[in-house]
Parts: C-alpha cells; structure tokens; sequence
C-alpha cells in the first residue's frame, strides 16, 4: 500500500495503478474522454492531467496524465491548480471545434465555461475524437481488425485498406464502447452490417432474438472454450429458465419446509 | 579476412596505410547529395574513363575515388587532389581531361576552376584555407569527404575501430561510461540529454536482452548532417554502436533510416556485411567475449518517427504513434527491453573520443556544451553546406565567416534553428553563442542542426505559416492539442498573412499556444507552437503590421502587397510579357503600369525587371 496525497487529503492506493483510479474511487470530478477500464491508457485526450510533485522535488511541479501516471508513495496530487482548468477547458473547446455537433462534447465542454468553440469550426467534420477506445477494445478481444490509419488531421479509424475487414466478428464492442456514438452499425432480416461487413446473426431458439453473430459465437467457441450450447438462447430467455429452475426449487423447499 | 584480434587490426592499419601511401596522388569526387544531385557520378565515370584510356604517370585508377559530401554545396561538383588538398568547384565533366592533363600529370593548378572569395576576388587553393573551411572542426564529419564509404581499408586507415580495440583491450564497461559521462557528449538529436548518463541508467537495469538503436531518421526540412554521416562515413557510426553495445551490454542493434534515404541504406547496409566480414560485427568481435550485431530498420519518412519511443514502435512492425515517457526507453524500450537511442552524429563522436580520451574532448567547445556540433546551412546564406564547429560559436560567426553572409547585398533577417519545432532568432541575437542550454532560452532550439538563413525580403509570419503547415501534415493525430491545436494554430497563422485576423485572435493564438505546449504528449506538439511564439516575440510588430495594417513589411504575403512599377522603369515589355494576368499596360520605352485590380501579386514582373523598377508596397 502506498500513501499519496489527493487535494490536501492523505488517502491509501495500490502502488502501481494509476492515479486516475484513485481519484475516480475518491469521487473527484476530473474529466476523461479516452479512459475505460476494459481497455490500457493511452492518453489521447489529455484531459485527466493532473499536477504532481514530491516533498523532495523542492516546489517543482510537473503535469501529468493520469491515467498513465502510476501510484508511487509520498506522491502530492493537485486535481484542480488553475493551469489544469485552462487546460481542460482549452482541449474541451478544441474537441467542439472539431466535433461541433456532439452531444457529448457540448456537454462536457459546457461544464468548463464553453458554450461555443472560440476557436474555427470544423464544418463538416464528424463526431470522432480519436479516442481509440475502439481499436483498443478490438485489440483486447484479440482481433485488431481495426486500426488508426493515415496521421495529424487525416487520421481515420478504419479497417486494413478501407475494405472489409477480414478479423472483424461483429461483435459490436468497437460501437459500444465508443463515446461519441459514431461508428454505425445495422441488424436487419438476420444479417448485421458494420464496416460495410455482412455477419449472419445467431438467434435464440425460444424467442427469435438476436443474440450474437455467427463469427462471434464461432470465436468464442473456439477461442474461449464456450459451450456452443451458450448461443442457442438468449440472455433474457436463460434468465427465464433459470427463474423456472429456481421457483421450483423455491417450490420444493417451501414444500419440504411445511 | 577476419580481424580476431587488435593486433591484427593495427598491423591491417599499417598495410591499409601503405597502401594509400603507395598512391602518389588522390582524386577525390564528391558524390554528396548536392553535388551527385548536379551530376557528380558523370564526373567520376568520366576521370575513370579518361584514365583507363591514357597511361598518366604518377596516377593509378585507385587514385580515383568517390567519397560522400565534402560539405561546400554552394560549389559543387567539387573535386579534391590530395596531396594538396587542391579544391576544385563547379566542375564540370568536360574539365576532367583538362584536370588530368594539367595538375595530376603536371602538376600545374587550374586557375579557373579555384574557388574564389566572391568579396575580395582571392583565389583560394588548398580547401583548408578557404574561410568556409578554416574556421571548422570536424570530429564527426571527419571522414566525410575524404574516404571512400564502400571501402573499409579508407576508414581503418584514418584511424577507423581503434576506439572499439582500445575498448575490448583495456577498458571495462563501466570506464567507457565514464570516459564518455566525463567527456560531457550530449545527444546529438537536438534534446541534449548526457549520452553517458543514458548509457549508465541503461546498463544498470537488469534485463535478459537490451538494445542499441541509432537515429537515423532525421526529418528536419532543410538538415542533412545525419544523411551525409550515414552515407559518407557509415563505418564511424556503426563503431560508435559497438561500442555502446559493450558499455551497455547489448547484443543487438538497429539502425532506424528514413526510406527516403537509399543511399544511406545501401552504403550503411554494405558497411554492416563488410564489418561482418572483418568481424567487428557478429560472435565474438576481435576475438573478446563481444557479440552483437545491428540490422537495419527503414521508416516510411513520418517526422514524428524520430521521437523515440515513436521510433522504437515503428522498429517493432508498429504503427510510429509516441507514448507516454513516464517509464523511459531505457528502461522500457524496443520490445519492453531497455534501449539505449542515440542519433547518428552522436555515436559517429563516440570512437573518437574513446580513442583520444575525455579530456581532449572536454577542451573543445564550453563547459556544458562539450565538443562540436554539425549544422547545415541553408536558404539564403552564400555558402550552402555542411559544417561542423566546436559548441559556443556564435551565430554571426557561423553566418558570416563560414555562411559568407547574405547573398544578393540583402540584408540578414532571422536564422531558424532546431528544424519544425524549432524558433527564428532576430539579428540582435547573432552573437549567442550556439550551445544547447543558450538557444533555448532565447526561445529556439539547437535540435538536430538544421539552420536556415533568411533575409529582409523574408516575413516572420508565412515562415510561421509554412513550418506550422509542416507541423500538422506531420502530427500523428493521437493527442488532442496537437493534432487540434496545431491545426488552429495553422489556421490562424493563415487568416493573418491574408489581413482577415484581429488582435484578439493574436491573443487567443498565444493562449491556446501555452496549453499545447504544457499538454501535448510528445516532443513534436510540446515544441510544435514554436515557430508562432519565437516569432511574435522577436517579430511582434510585423504580426501587428499584418493586422492592424494589413501590410506585409517583408513583402510576400500576397493578399498584402502591392507590386507597383516606378519612373526606372525603361519600357523594356520583359514584365508585360511575363504578367500571367495581363495586368500591366505600356509601350516600348515608355513607363508601364500594373493594373492593380487584374494583378494577382504573383511577383513574376518583379523577378524578371532588371532595373529595379518594381517596387512591393
């Protein structure tokens, strides 16, 4: 256990996480737009930086992100110096000039002051912050069919080439996980289309409900060692089973008990 | 043949040096980029031909020899005869027969073809003389333009792998971190870090494997140091690699090259078999307990591919995006390995001050800038070219002694340093002595070299414009500050040069400039703002010209000036033909006039009048 100081406050960590889990578990309010705990730290969108020094540093101060900044003992952490509300509210208000039109960015950018981007609108941009929380959740499910591509402004989340991507599983983490809702994805007469890819969807032999698609069921068979039965029902229909096999043994403990 | 001990290698070193005694007088052609890029290979076919044809006395055809940049671009093709040091500029292929007739047989010097001092007239014939050359010291350039860099009998006989023998025979690994820790070498790439101290930190962590990687990926518009290193002397940096890998105790090697470089690659990788062949690379180097060896690595030429843990990536079959240093390369390096980087000039500086001690080194430049550093001259500077000077040299120095100063009669305006991300000093900062620690703080920095010269008729605000342009075409996009400050950065940059921006833009720009320095992930958006803030600080009053007036005092922002024809104007028609608009009017000698409403402020007319009879307003 380690010992570091959060805001004046003296609190106990794990030596090695990062320092964006304490002050997260402390119910500090510092933004983060790239951060998830599915997926490793990048720190892409800068916004969880924070100030650290050590009692030894003899008043230097340093900005770091937290999020990729480990817990070390004796740490002193500052959430809220004036430089990092410049900051944050500075990088909220470059991500509305790209984003202009994202619910989430408003919203969030709203709450440092920013009700409109001071700085030259993308006009047509799109509502991607290049979190890449998506490729990195892709990756996590050892798959990598999608990637970062190109550099600086033409930087695009995209599958090899910009063709169908041939590791994707439609498994629908990337659009899930993805903060600003952008990427697309469709289920229609049993066929889900996302990155332009068309996947069979498995349904539930109860109630016709999607459940996942076919490539997933596969990989997980397979690769995770799941039962195959898992993908002939859906959650809610197994959560019903279950329900009858429990009432019934309610049923029988009841009946023992009278 | 394979060198298995150090004897061996000095008793090699006397045959190579008999040998090159042997031949009564040297030719050697520059084939450095300036000079190949102007035909210099024809050059050496040529002597070549002339010389199997014709028995000339007194010349073989191994006197014949190509070598990599000699470092005077502004007067290539270039053609040196040793003994003598004779330097031939501007050659042309049809001066060959002449220079073998005349000097190689006769030895009778070829007056039109010297060098001559575009001041005084004086003609200049042995190349240290010329002022260009005299007030420099080459210690990582040493072999450059005087070795032939396929041929390692040129590199062993200058003195080449006698710091590596000297290591592997009476040093420890520790004392070569210490000969270098006290020799003050700081990294070579422009961040200055202590090379001995890097080396140290490496070495002391313990890990199964640890790497040495060189930098080869210079990307600086305008610096080609590391390129002519690489392709004129690749031996001086693969020594300087092993003898890194033996302090630190590495096994394995890369050298990271930009594609863009062939000739780097091809000479490097032809250096690194021919070592391999002679056993300064492979299992058990000179016979000792050293093994290692180094591979190439080529860079798609992305500029972020220099910053380190960028580069390590891209080694690693990654896409080249940094990240976060807060466990550093040497600790976490290539493949979670310690690494240790360093770039080209620095590991070519390393044999030599292994073989002639820290204390030589120390002796040449200042106190915390130790030794010499090489720059490239460039833009509007007299004498473009490769230079190499010991560190506290001041920038007027450099500009006017070596550089020749302005050309044209112009007048100096700013000197870039640092490339990109680097800053323009003014002309009250010439005399700053050029060291790591001063050209920062005057808002610059030394960065790998790069130095462009810029004169009156340049503005502070398109270079601006221009470098930050370059900046955001280069960015990798994964951080927020830089790939979108930058971008708006840029963006205002833009509505300046074209009059459309107010103060309070300029205001925000300074502003926005603080968050991606302090915010930015890596090395290229934390200095990315630079060119803006160097310049408005140094060049407030042409911003504010810019916005408050919409004038462009330097002249070349188009949507500001105005090209107006005065009364020396002698009717010549040579700018009404070239006017792409058809905006000047005028008969044969008589005053013409430029139609402002039609001129596009192309410059054509001004370029083309030879009486200086269009003014820019």
């Amino acid at each position: 256990m380690a010992h570091i100081t959060i805001n004046g406050k003296v609190v106990k960590a794990h030596e090695g996480e990062m320092l964006l889990a304490v002050i997260k578990r402390l119910g500090i309010d510092v933004p983060a737009l790239c951060n998830h705990e599915a997926i490793e730290p990048t720190g892409n969108c800068r916004l969880c930086m924070v100030e650290i020094t050590r009692p030894e540093w003899e008043g230097w101060k340093k900005n770091v992100t937290s999020c990729l900044y480990p817990v070390e003992d004796g740490l002193i952490v500052n959430t809220h110096t004036p430089e990092l509300l410049e900051i944050r509210k500075t990088l909220l208000d470059l991500q509305l000039a790209r984003c202009p039109n994202s619910e989430l960015i408003q919203k969030m950018a709203e709450e440092y002051g920013v009700h409109e981007t001071s700085y030259i609108a993308n006009v047509e941009g799109d509502n991607c912050i290049m979190c890449y929380a998506c490729t990195r959740i892709c990756e996590v499910l050892g798959k990598s069919a999608i990637s970062a591509v190109m550099r600086g402004q033409k930087k695009v989340i995209a599958p090899p080439f910009g063709e169908e991507p041939v590791d994707c599983i439609g498994c629908l983490a990337c659009a899930q996980i993805c903060p600003t809702d952008v990427i697309p994805y469709e289920d229609k007469d049993g066929i889900r289309t996302i990155w332009k890819k068309k996947f069979e969807l498995v349904t539930c032999k109860n109630c016709g409900k999607t459940i996942v698609t076919r490539d997933f069921a596969d990989y997980l068979i397979e690769q995770r060692r799941i039962p195959h039965e898992y993908f002939e029902t859906c959650d809610d229909c197994k959560r019903l089973e279950l329900a009858k096999k429990m009432g019934g043994l309610i049923t029988k403990a009841a009946e023992v008990a009278v | 043949m394979h060198i298995d001990t150090p004897k061996k290698l000095e008793q090699w070193r006397r045959d190579c040096r008999k040998r090159q005694d042997s031949l009564k007088k040297k030719i050697l052609v520059c084939l450095g980029p300036g000079c190949l890029a102007n035909g210099s290979d024809k050059i050496l076919d040529e002597f070549k031909k002339v010389l199997k044809d014709k028995k000339a006395k007194d010349v073989s055809l191994e006197a014949v020899k190509k070598t990599g940049c000699h470092g005077f671009c502004a007067q290539g093709p270039m053609v040196v005869i040793e003994p003598g040091g004779i330097f031939y500029a501007k050659v042309k292929k049809s001066n060959v027969a002449e220079i073998i007739e005349k000097t190689l047989e006769k030895g009778e010097i070829i007056d039109k073809l010297l060098y001559s001092d575009p001041d005084n007239g004086h003609k200049y014939t042995d190349y240290k003389e010329i002022p260009f050359y005299r007030h420099q010291v080459r210690i990582s350039l040493r072999n450059c333009g005087q070795i032939d860099p396929d041929n390692i009998e040129d590199y062993i006989a200058r003195g080449g792998y006698a710091g590596l023998a000297k290591v592997l025979t009476d040093l420890r690994p520790k004392e070569v971190i210490e000969t270098i820790k006290k020799s003050g070498l700081r990294g070579r790439g422009g961040g200055g870090f202590p090379t001995g101290r890097k080396w140290e930190s490496c070495a002391q962590i313990e890990a199964p494997i640890r790497y040495v990687i060189c930098n080869g990926d210079e990307g600086d518009p305008g610096a080609f140091m590391d390129r002519c290193i690489m392709e004129g002397d690749p031996h001086s940096v693969l020594e300087g690699m092993i003898i890194c890998a033996y302090a630190v105790g590495s096994r394995e090697g890369y050298i990271y090259v930009r594609e863009e470089y062939p000739l780097a690659v091809i000479n490097l990788q032809k250096a690194i078999e021919t070592a391999r062949e002679y056993g300064f690379l492979g299992e058990k180097i000179l016979g000792s307990d050293l093994s290692f060896d180094i591979r190439i690595s080529r860079g798609g030429g992305a500029f972020v591919c220099g910053e380190s843990s960028a580069l390590m990536k891209s080694v690693a079959g990654e896409v080249g995006e940094p990240r976060a240093k807060y466990i550093r390369s040497v600790q976490k390096g290539l493949h979670d390995q310690p690494t240790v980087l360093n770039n080209v000039e620095t590991f070519a500086t390393v044999p030599v001050i292994i073989d002639k001690g820290a204390d030589w080194f120390v002796s040449i430049g200042t106190p915390k800038s130790t030794g010499t550093k090489a720059f490239s001259l460039a833009g509007k500077i007299r004498n473009t070219g490769l230079i190499e000077i010991p560190m506290g040299m001041t920038l007027r120095e450099i500009i006017y002694n070596i550089g020749g100063g302005i050309p044209d009669g112009r007048e100096f305006k700013a000197v870039q340093t640092g490339g990109p991300s680097g800053g323009c000093l003014p002309a009250d900062k010439l005399d700053l002595p050029v060291d790591f620690d001063t050209l920062t703080k005057a808002g610059s920095m030394m960065g790998s070299g790069g130095m462009i010269i810029m004169d009156d008729r340049t503005c502070p605000v398109e270079v601006a414009r221009y470098f930050l342009e370059f900046l955001v075409h280069e960015s990798c996009g994964k951080c927020v500050p830089c790939r979108e400050g930058l971008l708006q950065l840029y963006k205002y940059c833009t509505k300046i040069t074209r009059g459309e921006a107010t103060e309070a833009d300029l205001a925000l720009m300074e502003r926005l400039s603080k968050t991606i320095v302090t915010a930015s992930l890596c090395g290229l958006g934390q200095s990315g703002p630079n060119p803006f803030l160097s310049t408005v600080q140094y060049f407030r009053d042409e911003y504010l010209a810019h916005i408050r007036d919409r004038k462009c005092p330097g002249g070349v922002c188009r949507e500001l000036i105005q090209y107006v024809i005065n009364d020396k104007c002698t009717g010549c028609m040579a700018c009404l033909s070239v006017c792409p608009v058809g905006a000047i009017s005028g008969e044969k000698k008589k005053l013409h006039v430029i139609d402002q409403d039609k001129c596009d402020a192309c410059g054509s007319c001004h370029d083309v009048c030879t009486f200086a009879a269009i003014d820019i307003k």
